[in-house]
């Protein structure tokens, strides 16, 4: 068992950082950088000094608790096991990666303050053991994201931020009431004090009423950070609007705070409610895989083809946390990783080409791969990654989901392996209209990618390639996290 | 051996790395020289591990290479299956592919992006040899969807032109739908046997119940149609013909397009298990051969032709796994490898020489300016048409005998696909290098000139085998036959013992009266003219409407649907929906409206009020 110290300095790391950076004029994005790069840093070397195999079964590491106020119940509790802990790596990846690859604002300290700021609080809801420290830190990422979008986002900021506040807001109020809920109905039970620990309260009693009501308080506000159809529509516009950097943690980062919110608290805390809630939720994921699908094919924007995009493939995640398959769970933690590093490639790149032409709409764009083979050639990549190429990285995460659905509730996965076509018919459409046909006036013109613009894509292009052939490390530290928690939820009849 | 193979397997992937890394410091000679070798080299290993398997008392060797996915019971292995089927499909691949990367040297000198090219070109042997190699359904998709996204990139080669780019597309999306049943196949079988290594499939392929078996045997014949271009997935074939001659040859003609079959005759040991399966299986592979032998009788463009000749030929092949003839389907696909290489790459030699021209109206006379392609043009031609002693005869012999024993009915299709088969390709031999010379104006008035050495050599070579490759199965010779050699792979044996060796005989000369028609009416209609609409049906140029069917049934509907979600459904139903649910909330506190000041950290301060007291509430109540 390793010191939760750890996962402190990882909390506090990107606050220092971002006060540092907000009170230093000129070097505000330097200091971002290093803070980022330090970040990252830590992060890996907590993924390498994981341990899974502490006490047996029990998979928790770094894990430390203190209790704040006790009458309150607020206690600051961490701990990371082998689904938080690829989410800390992700975290810090995907912030290292928004600040070197988007640096079109780079010189205001209030942006980069902002991006830290929002890392923090990110990783805080991943390391999170503690229901009401998880609300916290789940509901301060709000904070920063809604800057970013209101100050640096593109014309009509105004009006996507007030969408992402209120759809994320009113998600909360639900997870609020549902967590003091739970916390007082523990309270009441063992007569001792208010706590909100996982473990602790992952052992109340409740009726099947309540487990159901408490669900689909906690899944309403999963459904919309992920984003789940129909709760879907504020983040194609939040993802068209906000700058490049916001759009890739929006992406990336916080809609996995909705899936790992799902499997870890949903799931994880109410396993009476599964048997009912889970064909709804599971019928829900797949018609957002075709529907997100269906809308990728006719929407104009590029940004916004990767949030449709995003919608399919949280789809997929959702189906994977939701089947109750160890093989599918496993997926869908994996899928989480890969569909954050696949889309911050999007992202990326669409930022590079919005930097030239001034635009990510599909029609302003033709022939680009005349002028600008390398950048093609990246986006090739990010494109069948996220298609489902076997042999990258998002085709074993796809697979396991479809394979482990497919045994528990055939015929969603049925439907869903239907997804596998669209997502090709989207995105190999879009390539043509964009890189494909010959290039004219502004489009002949641009310049291919940069040294700094290909050196920020080598970590992802290495992720993706990598995670495909030899997926097999990730696989063996989440399997037995994800096999715990279907041990625990197990006895409410989660996997046939 | 297990090195060897192992060998075989990675120096494409070698010679791909080393071009992706070194290509742009190297000369384009010198990329070119790098890939044919590395694939030339494969193929050296590749017979060496053919002698060595010979000598293998098991003759079934696994390589096992690392642990690719391990989670719970789902075990997944990067392992290689080194057998008799496997090593048959190996050699035919690496030595066909090291021909034509020869030949490419030649053919794309002083195109755009040459290196691209070959770089394309050796992932794509990498990707074919993964998937015949392959120990585990999963590895082989893993191959079949690489063989699948090189021949999009090389379909769609000339990108700035759009017709390439579509069609590249069209061949990636068709072959994505076959995909799909191919995966819901692995599904299937994982969830009822548990393994998807091919041998423990085949060991537990028994406990699958008859529904089980017939529906997985279709999803794999979805997948099959997908790859192999058959009936209702094959016209993405057409279109792949915009992409560079040699990737026509070498991936949809000789190796890819055949995978499908390779699929389904590696499966045959649970084909075996529905007899409704391999029923289908036989009526999609005798429909396709004819309706596309009909369609390439009324083509123009000399590489459509061959595109819809290799749909047909495809068609045979399936039709002799659905009979139960695995090993007659696999002589037929390395037979018609031989011929069909060199078809295309004869008429790539043609178009070469008379500058990219591919539509047989203004072609014509070819014969004595191309001194090489005409001659080993000449023998493919009576190959596919089915002339004795060459290839074709033999292995569609085959085919159509087995068929026979199987069900009469698609006999005569066959029979019927085997006219048709020697009258298309007789208008087209006539067409391209018989007749009135009509090519001077694609030429400027100027001769054509024969191919250079590295494009000509492919061509004697293929010829060779074209006309010796009957060898290989010669009916008479049971010892040492490709059938013999195959057998224990196969886990179902046609009836074919029943058929006399009179009968044999009869259906051999059938086969010939069948070619011969076809050869005769050929020459009658096109020995002068060359365009007709009386023999050239618009219904059959337009390969039966079958696009414009897809397109009103599947593509417009769909789209439309789409822009509806776009339209209506997402801004007015959902978001709607949302924000009449505000509404209704805002109108419930009408009272309170001087709270409401449109800020949003008032909304804020609102909610988190409202929520105490509903907290209190609930607090109240579970105490």
């Amino acid at each position: 068992m390793h010191s939760s110290l750890w996962l402190t300095v990882l909390l506090v790391v990107p606050v220092v950082g971002a006060a540092v950076a907000a009170v230093s004029r000129t070097r505000a994005y330097a200091v971002a950088v290093v803070t980022a790069t330090i970040e990252l840093i830590l992060s890996l070397i907590v993924l390498v000094l994981y341990n899974a195999h502490i006490a047996g079964a029990h998979t928790l590491d770094f894990a430390g608790r203190w209790v704040l106020a006790a009458p309150l119940g607020l206690a600051y509790d961490v701990a990371v096991d082998g689904i938080s802990v690829f989410m800390v790596v992700l975290t810090a990846l995907v912030v290292w990666l928004a600040l070197l690859g988007a640096r079109e604002r780079r010189r205001e300290p209030a942006f980069v303050a902002w991006l830290l700021l929002l890392t923090a609080f990110t990783m805080g809801s991943f390391v999170a053991h503690d229901l009401f420290e998880f609300f916290i830190f789940f509901e301060l990422t709000l904070v920063p994201s809604y800057f970013i979008i209101a100050q640096w986002g593109g014309r009509e900021r105004s009006r996507a931020a007030l969408k992402f506040f209120v759809y994320t807001f009113t998600g909360s109020a639900f997870l609020f009431v549902g967590t003091l809920y739970l916390g007082f109905a523990h309270q009441h039970q063992t007569g001792g004090a208010l706590t909100f620990a996982y473990s602790a309260l992952a052992s109340t009693a409740m009726s099947h009423g309540t487990a159901v009501w408490l669900f689909v308080a906690f899944a309403i506000a999963f459904a919309v950070k992920s984003p789940i159809w129909p709760l879907h529509t504020w983040s194609p516009i939040t993802y068209a609007e906000a700058p490049t950097a916001g759009s890739i943690e929006f992406s990336a980062l916080l809609a996995k705070l909705g899936s790992y919110g799902l499997l870890r608290f949903a799931v994880g805390l109410f396993p009476l409610a599964l048997p009912d809630m889970r064909p709804v939720v599971l019928t829900l994921a797949v018609i957002g895989i075709v529907y997100g699908s269906a809308l990728a094919c006719v929407t104009p924007d590029l940004k916004r083809l990767v949030a449709y995009s995003s919608v399919a493939q949280m789809g997929f995640i959702t189906l994977g946390v939701m089947t109750g398959s160890k093989i599918a769970m496993v997926g869908a933690v994996l899928l989480m990783f890969n569909h954050g590093v696949i889309t911050a490639g999007f992202f990326l790149i669409i930022g590079f080409l919005e930097r030239r032409r001034g635009t990510a709409t599909i029609r302003d764009l033709t022939g680009l791969q005349g002028p600008a083979p390398v950048l093609a050639a990246l986006f090739t990549v990010v494109m069948l990654a996220s298609i489902g190429l076997p042999g990258l990285s998002g085709f074993v995460s796809e697979y396991l989901i479809l394979i482990g659905t497919f045994a528990t509730h055939t015929w969603w996965a049925v439907v869903a392996t239907l997804g596998v076509v669209l997502a090709a018919l989207y995105l190999l459409w879009a390539y043509q209209r964009v890189f494909h046909g010959r290039a004219a006036e502004e489009n002949a013109t641009i310049a291919d990618a940069s040294g700094a613009e290909r050196w920020v894509l080598v970590p992802v292009v290495i992720l993706i390639v990598v995670l495909g052939v030899f997926p097999k490390p990730m696989l063996d530290r989440i399997t037995p996290s994800v096999q715990q928690l279907i041990e625990h939820v197990a006895p409410a009849g989660v996997s046939k | 051996m297990a090195h060897l193979a192992t060998l075989t397997l990675l120096l494409p992937l070698l010679g791909f790395l080393l071009i992706l890394v070194n290509g742009s410091r190297m000369s384009e000679r010198a990329v070119g020289v790098v890939a044919t070798s590395a694939v030339g080299l494969s193929f050296v290993f590749a017979v060496t591990s053919f002698v060595l398997l010979l000598h293998d008392s098991s003759r079934e060797v696994t390589v096992h290479l690392f642990t690719w996915i391990d989670v719970g019971t789902l075990q997944i292995p990067a392992a290689l299956l080194v057998d008799p089927l496997s090593i048959t499909m190996t050699l035919f691949v690496t030595g066909i592919s090291a021909l034509i990367h020869l030949y490419s040297i030649g053919y794309m000198h002083g195109e755009r992006d040459v290196r691209k090219f070959f770089l394309y070109l050796n992932l794509f042997v990498f990707s074919m040899l993964t998937l015949v190699l392959a120990n585990t359904l999963v590895l082989t998709f893993v191959g079949w969807e690489g063989v699948g996204v090189c021949s999009y990139w090389l379909i769609s080669y000339y990108f700035d032109r759009d017709s390439a780019a579509s069609a590249g597309k069209k061949a990636f999306i068709y072959n994505r739908v076959g995909d799909a049943g191919m995966l819901l196949a692995m599904f299937l079988l994982f969830s009822h046997l548990h393994t998807l290594t091919y041998l423990t499939i085949f060991h537990r392929a028994g406990t699958l119940s008859p529904t089980i078996a017939t529906l997985a045997v279709l999803a794999l014949l979805l997948g099959a149609t997908g790859k192999s271009a058959q009936i209702p997935l094959f016209n993405w074939l057409p279109d792949a013909m915009e992409g560079p001659t040699p990737v026509s040859a070498l991936i949809h003609a000789a190796t890819m397009v055949t995978a499908g079959v390779y699929l389904l005759v590696r499966m045959s040991p649970v084909l075996a298990l529905s007899s409704s399966g391999r029923l289908t299986i036989a009526v999609i592979g005798g429909a396709t051969a004819f309706v596309a032998a009909t369609i390439a009788t009324a083509q123009k463009d000399i590489k459509k032709v061959l595109a819809f000749s290799t749909v047909s030929q495809i068609g045979y092949m399936v039709l002799a796994v659905g009979s139960g003839a695995y090993a007659a389907a696999i002589f037929l696909m390395v037979a018609h490898a031989f011929y069909k290489a060199l078809l295309f790459l004869g008429s790539g030699s043609v178009i070469h020489s008379l500058h990219g021209e591919q539509d047989m109206r203004r072609m014509g006379g070819l014969a004595k300016y191309l001194p090489w392609t005409y001659p080993t043009f000449l023998v493919a031609w009576l190959a596919i048409a089915g002339i004795p002693p060459f290839a074709g005869f033999w292995a569609k012999g085959d085919v159509l005998t087995n068929v026979y024993a199987y069900s009469k009915g698609l006999w005569i299709v066959g029979v019927l696909t085997a006219i048709l088969t020697a009258y298309y390709m007789s208008r087209l031999f006539v067409l391209t290098f018989r007749g009135t010379e009509r090519f001077r104006e694609v030429t400027h008035g100027a001769d054509p000139h024969e191919s250079p050495w590295v494009m000509t050599v492919p061509l004697v070579v293929l010829a060779v085998l074209a006309t010796l490759g009957g060898g290989l199965a010669l009916p008479w010779i049971h010892g040492d036959s490709l059938a013999h050699f195959l057998a224990p792979t196969f886990g179902y044996v046609a009836p074919l013992a029943a058929a006399s060796t009179a009968a044999q005989w009869a259906l051999a000369l059938v086969d010939v009266a069948a070619a011969l028609l076809g050869l005769l009416v050929a020459f009658t209609i096109w020995r002068s003219i060359h365009e007709s609409t009386r023999y050239e049906r618009p219904f059959l140029e337009h390969v039966w409407h079958w696009d414009d069917a897809y397109d009103a049934v599947i593509g417009r509907p769909l789209t439309r649907a789409a822009q509806i979600a776009n339209d209506v459904v997402e801004p007015r139903l959902i978001d709607g929906a949302v924000a009449g649910v505000a509404v209704a909330v805002r109108r419930s506190a009408e009272g309170v409206r001087k709270v409401q000041s449109g800020f949003v950290r008032h909304y804020a301060l609102a909610m988190v009020l409202g929520l105490g007291v509903v907290v209190v509430y609930l607090v109240a109540r579970v105490g």
